[in-house]
């Protein structure tokens, strides 16, 4: 699948996330800037790319800004990006 | 091991009874000269015996608003002195000017019991060419006393001071209330200068005696009030920091220890402040009245104060307004020096404490906490009184979130020892009590309770659950920091944080 705009969800708050996401023609690339990235900067990888690939979407371009979110919190926040995302005009 | 700028023969932290030594220097100056008054720093300076590898002490009552340091460290690098040691009680974000003298190597070493800001970074990045030493606030009376550290200089912001050098902290428009941590400073340095911004002709109550000052100097301004005190200091209206301070003031009514005339101290940060609320409301109910509260006194202490809750409070550091109204007006606000709030080597106020309670950024599964560092290893406190009270008090009760922002209270071992696990009693945090288990007789009172009890392990594995077990923080090997027991006994080393 493949996003049909971009879009974006969540908040700069502490222990939040926010997701954006936009359709690329390259192949999928995922940029995270986190407080916690030195803690737990693999495992916020690994949690949106399983997310992406649970709803099969490929050429998306991710970017991360990540002020503590739990693993829950970024998978609600990617959820809400990919349904936007895929919504159309 | 070899550590450069640190003494050869130190000897490693091995348990919570101290090490003491016989030899002691007592204090013996008795300068009553009546020519101590120079009118600018610059012709002081010019007088003064400036030469390199000199160390040069100051105190933080003026805190975030201090003048002082920078002022006098600026002037000492026009003059072309190198390879200096500071020697401060506590270096705040305000001392940023200092990280350009350590990359130029004018300042080359560094004595803190807490550093905050530019100048931890940069002490955590490797910049500073010896080491730094982080001590106790009573561990840094018994460097000086032991000799361990001679004091070369010693510029004292001084809120209020006479002809004589006599000095007060209650008066004048930088007033901070208490000095403790300067006593040391006057009594023990080979030339002791008094910087003030209101110098009057004569103070009959004053925390500091003239005897021990040999030079005063006066400026417009020796700090910037805002910086100085807090206005006021707020209790905390998170929920979960407000259920960890219920549950923490309950610790010590089931504790076993609340009685008439119990000892209390806790600190200004919101969570520990809300203890003190709820403490309040238990002492009325229970018609429970305390002896003292010690520490840095904070307005909600005062007003326990004031409503006969507690006799006596001794204060070392005033945080806020309040507290510096309260120590001028109320006899029984004592001020007290370093010395008697924590040395090792004095009849020191920590030692009759019953309760403290106290914060943490990490603990492990032995109790150990870490204040020093963030939980990535770069420096952002330290030890303050931590230790000092911790191993002085009947119950030593850690207050803190399992997680915030991500960030995890439990690891399996520290990042950097501040307080040995000995000396820590309970941890009390939003989903359980931890106790170390050590302490069979609180573990035995709490029984009867409906306390949320469970073990430091368990609190883990929740933590575990909801974070994930995070990955290991890669240190350099250079030894940037070295952790210094209220003995001196070094608790741990802290190694160069590499990259961000």
């Amino acid at each position: 699948m493949r996003l049909t705009k971009p879009a974006k969800a969540g908040t700069y708050e502490s222990n939040d996330i926010y997701i954006m996401i936009y359709p690329t023609e390259e192949d999928t690339f995922i940029e995270i800037e986190s407080i916690v990235s030195e803690l737990y900067g693999k495992h916020i990888r690994q949690v949106i790319e399983a997310v992406l690939k649970e709803h099969n979407l490929t050429n998306v371009y991710v970017k991360a800004i990540d002020k503590g979110a739990l693993d829950y919190a970024i998978r609600s926040r990617m959820l809400t990006a990919i349904k936007r995302g895929l919504e159309h005009e | 091991m070899k550590i450069n700028g640190y003494k050869e023969n130190f000897e490693l932290f091995t348990s919570v009874d101290l090490h003491k030594t016989s030899k002691l220097i007592y204090p013996n100056k008795n300068n009553l000269s009546k020519d101590k008054y120079r009118d600018s720093l610059d012709k002081l300076l010019d007088e003064l015996p400036l030469k390199d590898g000199m160390t040069i002490s100051f105190h933080h009552h003026l805190r975030n608003g201090d003048y002082v340091l920078n002022m006098v460290m600026e002037k000492i690098a026009q003059r072309n002195i190198h390879d200096i040691t500071i020697f401060a009680s506590s270096l705040f974000p305000c001392h940023k000017p200092i990280v350009d003298l350590i990359e130029k190597g004018i300042v080359t070493r560094i004595y803190a019991a807490y550093i905050s800001g530019p100048v931890a970074e940069a002490i955590s990045f490797g910049k500073l060419e010896k080491v730094c030493v982080m001590h106790t606030h009573g561990g840094r009376v018994r460097l000086v006393e032991s000799g361990d550290v001679k004091i070369d200089l010693a510029f004292i912001a001084s809120p209020t001071c006479d002809k004589l050098g006599n000095i007060s902290g209650k008066h004048g428009k930088s007033a901070c209330g208490s000095l403790g941590y300067a006593v040391t400073d006057a009594q023990y340095a080979e030339i002791a200068v008094a910087i003030t911004d209101n110098y009057v002709d004569h103070i009959d109550e004053y925390e500091i005696e003239g005897r021990y000052i040999d030079y005063i100097v006066s400026v417009p301004s020796i700090g910037d009030p805002k910086g100085i005190v807090s206005g006021t200091t707020q209790i905390t209206r998170n929920p979960i920091g407000l259920k960890i301070a219920r549950l923490a003031a309950d610790v010590i009514r089931y504790s076993g220890y609340f009685r008439n005339g119990f000892s209390f101290q806790t600190g200004a940060g919101g969570a520990s402040l809300a203890v003190s609320y709820y403490l309040k409301q238990i002492m009325r109910e229970h018609q429970i009245k305390g002896s003292f509260a010690s520490g840095g006194i904070t307005g909600y202490i005062v007003e326990m104060l004031e409503a006969g809750l507690f006799d006596k409070l001794y204060d070392v550091q005033c945080f806020d307004l309040e507290a510096v109204r309260s120590i001028r007006e109320n006899k029984n606000h004592i001020a007290i020096s370093a010395s008697k709030y924590a040395n090792i080597n004095d009849d020191a106020i920590v030692n009759d404490l019953d309760f403290v309670i106290l914060g943490a950024t990490e603990i492990d599964l032995d109790f150990n906490v870490n204040v020093t560092t963030s939980s990535t290893g770069i420096i952002m406190g330290g030890s303050g009184g931590h230790a000092d009270t911790a191993s002085g008090s009947k119950v030593t009760i850690i207050v803190s979130p399992l997680f915030n922002a991500r960030i995890p209270l439990i690891k399996e071992r520290v990042l950097c020892r501040t307080t040995p696990g000995e000396s820590v009693d309970v941890l009390v945090t939003e989903r359980g009590i931890a106790v170390n288990p050590k302490r069979t007789d609180l573990l035995e009172n709490f029984k009867r309770t409906n306390l949320p009890i469970v073990s430091i392990e368990e609190l883990k594995e929740i933590t575990d659950k909801y974070l994930g077990v995070p990955e290991e923080i890669a240190l350099g090997d250079k030894v940037v920091a070295v952790i210094e027991y209220r003995d001196g006994t070094v608790i741990d080393m802290l190694r160069q944080k590499l990259n961000r």
